[in-house]
């Protein structure tokens, strides 16, 4: 991301690389003034919330308050098992139904692989509707498991590693079967060790997706056993907190942290699993 | 050796269903069966106490036609679509010139623009409530110190679908410029050596060589642009509810509410239809493209 390429003669020099330097700090600035907003509200007492001053003391009285005012703790809890859910299934689902794409002829598979794309089209979160009706049925309405089971057989993810289980070398898969290795025995010994990249950019994209997805856990969810961060977040700050912006942002910042902390710790991994995961 | 050749495809053959069908199954149940049953339920009557669903042909349908709510929310989403995508499309790409280019402090303006992707809608959603907040909110005290007037921006309804407009930009451009940093490294500097040299501006560089090769990373971010417009609602539960005045409801809140708050799913199975119908346009314009690109390489 940051090889020093040789110089451009279209580089910006002089004059024009003070005006470039300039306008992007400045859209740096205004791109990041709602967030450091928010971050002045909620480490600061709640008069300073609006008001700005050098000496203003700052605080985590707000984010005490806000976690004692909440079960924040369950919520987190409930996140984590949401999001290691998914991805596991995710990654056994995906594996297997990729490497039958990847490496297998069979009846129907052209069919098959168009009906799997089409998820890439009709996708969960526009089925609210239909899917809480079917988790009704089956009575785990209000569940992890119910906010996870759309979102476990991935398109995405089995095209992803479709892709990637394609671009290794035949010779390897044909060098461990001749040592007598069986079809699942390839597949662990020698696809998924070559994957591991993919697999820790997928992990990246889909965590973040998860930790992160609102609508589908507001529908399913009506309970503090079940419900996510994003959704308690929501029950919290729409309750009757009133407007205390200063616990608000508290909450608003604690919900995000995990994967702010992440991400600025991971930059370039991030950045690399989003791009990766998007131009596949 | 043609027997034990044969056998061993049949083994594989088998195998392929078999490692396919934990996938199929779960897709079976969760997207394809739910899309078949929401087209059926659209020519059914929402079930009632004491009155079953029964068949009621396009009655929905021509509900849908007569409800100025969704014809609302239709022009609405359009209007959200619209600004936010050339918007959030520009300026990721100005970031991406930007950040790309050997500026001081290039790597905090990048993480500056980036960080936002990394939020969730939801918390987003807050901290720009708070930051639209009538009176109390940076932008007012902002607008008030240079001598505008006090607006209330999320609850007039001349302004509140601007007002989320403005969310999903910020929430999105940050996201579009990584695809488009990726594909001006990836553009050779031989390039833009040839052009210097046949004096070229750095405008007409822009103009004639950087932009038509970013042609397939923006058609790429147009499309999930577009998708990410009528798939993201969290904003809108979070800020407006649609309102003021339904001025704010995109299709899928709609899909929601009718759904989830005046429980009448034969009327949200219909507006999910449009929805879908709608998804399905933007795809097939999609795979067209993937197909011609594929064709060129």
């Amino acid at each position: 991301m940051s090889a020093p390429a040789s110089r451009s003669p279209y580089a910006p020099k002089g004059g024009g690389l003070l005006a470039e330097t300039a306008a992007s700090w400045l859209l740096a600035i205004f791109w990041i003034l709602p967030l450091l907003y928010a971050v002045w509200t909620a480490f600061h007492p709640a008069e300073f919330s609006t008001r700005f001053a050098i000496d203003a003391p700052l605080t985590l009285d707000n984010f005490r308050r806000a976690w004692a005012a909440a079960p924040f703790a369950r919520y987190f809890f409930n996140s984590v098992v949401l999001v290691a859910l998914v991805f596991g299934g995710q990654v056994v689902l995906c594996t297997l139904a990729a490497y039958a794409f990847a490496r297998h002829d069979f009846f129907g598979k052209g069919i098959a692989f168009a009906l799997v794309l089409l998820q890439l089209m009709i996708m969960p979160d526009v089925l609210i509707v239909e899917n809480y009706r079917t988790m009704s049925t089956l009575g785990i309405l209000d569940s992890i498991p119910a906010i996870a089971l759309p979102y476990i057989a991935s398109a995405f993810g089995i095209f992803l590693l479709r892709q990637t289980f394609k671009s290794v070398p035949k010779e390897l898969d044909d060098a461990a079967r001749l040592e007598g290795a069986n079809d699942l025995q390839v597949l662990l010994k020698v696809y998924v060790p070559l994957a591991k990249p993919i697999y820790v950019a997928y992990g990246l994209v889909s965590i973040s997706y998860h930790w992160n997805n609102f609508l589908w856990p507001l529908i399913v969810t009506n309970s503090v056993e079940s419900r996510p961060v994003t959704v308690g977040l929501q029950v919290f700050s729409s309750g009757d907190q009133g407007v205390d912006w200063a616990i608000i942002s508290a909450a608003t910042l604690m919900t995000s942290a995990p994967l702010l902390i992440a991400f600025l710790i991971f930059q370039r991994q991030f950045v690399q699993s989003f791009m990766r995961a998007g131009i596949r | 050796m043609i027997a034990p050749v044969k056998r061993l495809r049949i083994a594989r053959q088998i195998n392929g269903w078999l490692f396919l069908l934990p996938a199929i199954a779960l897709l079976t149940l969760f997207t394809y069966w739910p899309a078949v049953k929401t087209l059926v339920e659209s020519f059914y009557s929402t079930a009632r106490p004491r009155r079953p669903a029964h068949f009621i042909g396009i009655e929905q349908y021509r509900q849908l036609i007569d409800d100025p709510v969704f014809w609302q929310a239709l022009t609405n989403n359009a209007w959200y679509a619209l600004i936010s995508i050339p918007l959030a499309t520009g300026l990721a790409l100005l970031m991406a010139i930007w950040v790309n280019d050997r500026i001081p402090g290039r790597a905090l303006a990048r993480m500056a623009y980036f960080t936002p992707t990394v939020l969730p809608m939801i918390a987003v959603a807050n901290i720009w409530l708070f930051f639209y907040t009538p009176q109390y909110g940076l932008l007012e005290q902002v607008v008030s110190l240079f001598g505008g007037p006090p607006h209330n921006w999320l609850g007039s309804s001349s302004s509140a679908l601007i007002a989320v407009t403005i969310v999903a930009i910020w929430k999105e451009a940050g996201f579009f410029m990584i695809f488009y940093l990726a594909a001006l490294q990836q553009i050779s500097p031989s390039l833009a050596e040839a052009a210097a040299l046949e004096g070229a501006s750095r405008w007409h560089f822009f103009r004639r060589v950087q932009f038509p090769l970013l042609m397939p990373t923006t058609l790429f971010v147009l499309i999930n642009a577009i998708i990410n417009a009528f798939r993201t609602v969290d904003h809108i539960i979070v800020m407006t509810r649609g309102g003021p005045d339904n001025s704010t409801t995109l299709l899928l809140y709609y899909v929601y509410q009718v759904g989830f708050s005046f429980w009448d799913t034969g009327y949200a199975a219909a507006l999910t239809m449009v929805l879908l119908a709608l998804l399905a346009a933007i795809s097939l314009v999609q795979y067209g493209w993937l197909d011609r690109r594929v064709h060129y390489r």
